[in-house]
């Protein structure tokens, strides 16, 4: 891959007479120029605060920084306070129980939707489509304020559906049990999810020609084989790429739990990591454990997305 | 043959139309359950509050009004809430697509060293979650006195949204040929009145389609307007809806009320996402999703 790019940049110097040759030896500074701003604000807004963060997560914050003393080197000392502190590993394993369990519910749903588009008659998959549409473009603060409403625990309309069928549900608070916060929570991340994934599946659907499914068919391949032989190989990819997505995206939900938690719930029984960095920098001033974690997040999240970065870079190649 | 393959045809299709009866009433089921939040929405913000505490809900709007909008515009809080939105917004965009428009020109059309490096960070920094940085935005915010700031908060909205503008705007630049260029200089134009005459308008929609992505990112942005937007009177429309629901948690709510203020920061949002749906889920798959 080094060598590739490589060869890239220095074909224009090497074969001068190239057509495209004469812009960059005419003014080889001009690109430079055009990302001068972008790269400005970009260190600016994130580069520092991101050495700020690298630099404060080795320092320790009690008391007497918040009396303006500077805050002691401790080395590494946090992220080892961090290793060993059981709450910590909570709130890790919930994020991630947290954020598989939702991707792979949307993942499921969505797929079906998109299977299901493809075998309607074409008005209802247009009715479809808008409802998802709507459902997708909804601002999450708005989302949030709505899906607080429908579960709210005296005129909820969930509350009065479960009860008209005679379940006992009058009253029922969805947000104090940590477990039913996170259903909640999980159905709500569900439903802003799955219209993205449904869209981007049945575009790929639409790849598979019904001239191929068809000719498998007079070869005598049942349904079953035909979905495992020729469609699910051709969606794979997109399959891949929106679960990958749906992972990085589930993994900040910062939003939604933060907005359900001041709804009412016991907020230390249901931080996810996101949460967990605000209550450390915003309510305890412990910057060095935000810095922490933080740190953490980002290294988890640039982990995880290497390998769509991965395929984005190819594209930028093609 | 053909006649073998009609009849095939009819075959099938009499064995299929039961079954895509089925489909399309559990299709049209699933419609139904997605967009009702939707329209419970629409729905409590034209109810009265006393309609809508009663123990049984209200289905349709019949006798509703647009009451709980008048009483939200009389609020007080929603027009100053609207024009921090609306500020920030404006600078975003602007300098979000002059910047991008840059530096797409810049990724598309020229090979330069520490082109690829700056495409990975582009695409890595366009990954990192808000929340990994947020304290550290706060920090610097702070410091420097722009806490409160339509400015301090722009200046990160643009540095958040500028990677995936770039981006986006990377795939239409590459999309003209740079051959139109070229021959609009052969008929003695020169390069700059060559791009702005030919490549510019051509342009155009990519510039819009961005523009109006970038736009719905920070209309909708929650997380770092918390940390650096902790004065009440400097609240954007999320932070202002946000103050509902904290609200509901120690009194009784005027849902009417709280539904018509999402009503209101909803419609915007789903007004323009519609114009750029398309174009989204083709950007972020593109690599596998062909044509």
């Amino acid at each position: 891959m080094t060598a590739q790019s490589s060869i890239r940049t220095s074909t224009p110097a090497a074969s001068a007479p190239a057509p495209t040759a004469p812009r960059q030896r005419r003014r080889p500074m001009a690109p430079y120029a055009l990302v001068i701003p972008s790269v400005v604000i970009l260190v600016l807004a994130m580069g520092y605060p991101l050495i700020w963060q690298l630099v404060t997560s080795t320092q320790q914050f009690g008391l007497a920084q918040q009396f303006g003393q500077p805050a002691p080197f401790v080395g590494f000392g946090n992220y080892v306070t961090l290793a060993t502190d059981p709450y910590m590993w909570t709130v890790i394993l919930r994020s991630l129980a947290f954020c598989l369990a939702c991707a792979a519910i949307t993942m499921v749903i969505g797929t079906l939707l998109a299977l299901l588009m493809n075998v309607v008659a074409r008005w209802v998959r247009v009715v479809l489509q808008i409802t998802l549409l709507l459902a997708w473009a909804m601002p999450v603060v708005a989302a949030m304020t709505v899906w607080t409403w429908l579960f709210n625990l005296r005129s909820g309309v969930i509350n009065w559906m479960l009860s008209a069928v005679g379940l006992p549900f009058e009253g029922h608070n969805w947000l104090i049990d940590p477990l039913s916060f996170f259903g909640v929570a999980l159905i709500i991340v569900v439903w802003m999810s799955v219209p993205f994934v449904s869209f981007a599946i049945y575009a790929g659907l639409t790849q598979v020609s019904g001239e191929v499914i068809e000719a498998a068919q007079m070869d005598g391949a049942s349904g079953r084989q035909r979905f495992f032989g020729i469609t699910v190989p051709i969606i794979r990819p997109v399959i891949s790429i929106v679960l990958l997505l749906q992972v990085i995206w589930d993994l900040r939900v910062f939003t939604q739990i933060k907005l359900l938690q001041s709804a009412g719930s016991v907020k230390s029984e249901t931080n996810l990591l996101g949460t967990y960095i605000y209550q450390l920098g915003t309510g305890s001033s412990d910057f060095g454990m935000a810095s922490a974690v933080s740190v953490f997040v980002l290294v988890l999240t640039v982990a995880i997305s290497a390998f769509y970065v991965r395929s984005m870079l190819k594209e930028d190649e093609s | 043959m053909s006649s073998s393959t009609t009849s095939a045809n009819r075959g099938r299709s009499q064995r299929t139309r039961p079954r895509t009866i089925v489909y399309s009433v559990v299709g049209l089921v699933v419609a139904v359950i997605w967009v009702f939040p939707v329209y419970w929405m629409l729905n409590s913000s034209l109810l009265p509050n006393v309609v809508l505490q009663d123990s049984t809900p209200t289905f349709l709007p019949f006798g509703g009004s647009f009451a709980n909008f008048g009483a939200v515009f009389a609020g007080g809080t929603f027009f100053p809430a609207l024009g921090m939105s609306v500020a920030i917004a404006v600078i975003v965009v602007v300098f979000c697509l002059l910047f991008a428009f840059l530096a797409a020109l810049a990724i598309s059309r020229f090979r330069f060293r520490g082109r690829r490096g700056f495409v990975l960070a582009i695409l890595l920094i366009q990954m990192l979650p808000a929340e990994g940085l947020f304290i550290a935005q706060y920090k610097l915010m702070s410091s420097v006195n722009l806490l409160n700031s339509v400015i301090g908060i722009s200046i990160l909205y643009i540095a958040a949204v500028v990677p995936f503008t770039i981006w986006m705007l990377r795939g239409f630049v590459a999309g003209i040929p740079v051959e139109l260029e070229e021959a609009a200089m052969v008929d003695g134009l020169s390069r700059t009145q060559a791009f702005l005459r030919i490549t510019f308008p051509l342009l155009a929609p990519g510039l819009v389609a961005s523009g109006v992505y970038a736009f719905l990112q920070v209309w909708n942005e929650f997380t770092i307007a918390l940390v650096v937007l902790p004065d009440n009177g400097s609240a954007t429309l999320p932070l202002w809806l946000q103050g509902f629901i904290q609200a509901s948690a120690s009194r009784a709510t005027d849902w009417g009320q709280v539904m018509a203020a999402s009503t209101l920061v909803a419609l915007p949002v789903i007004f323009f996402f519609l114009f750029v749906q398309g174009r989204m889920t083709s950007g972020l798959v593109s690599g596998a999703v062909k044509g």
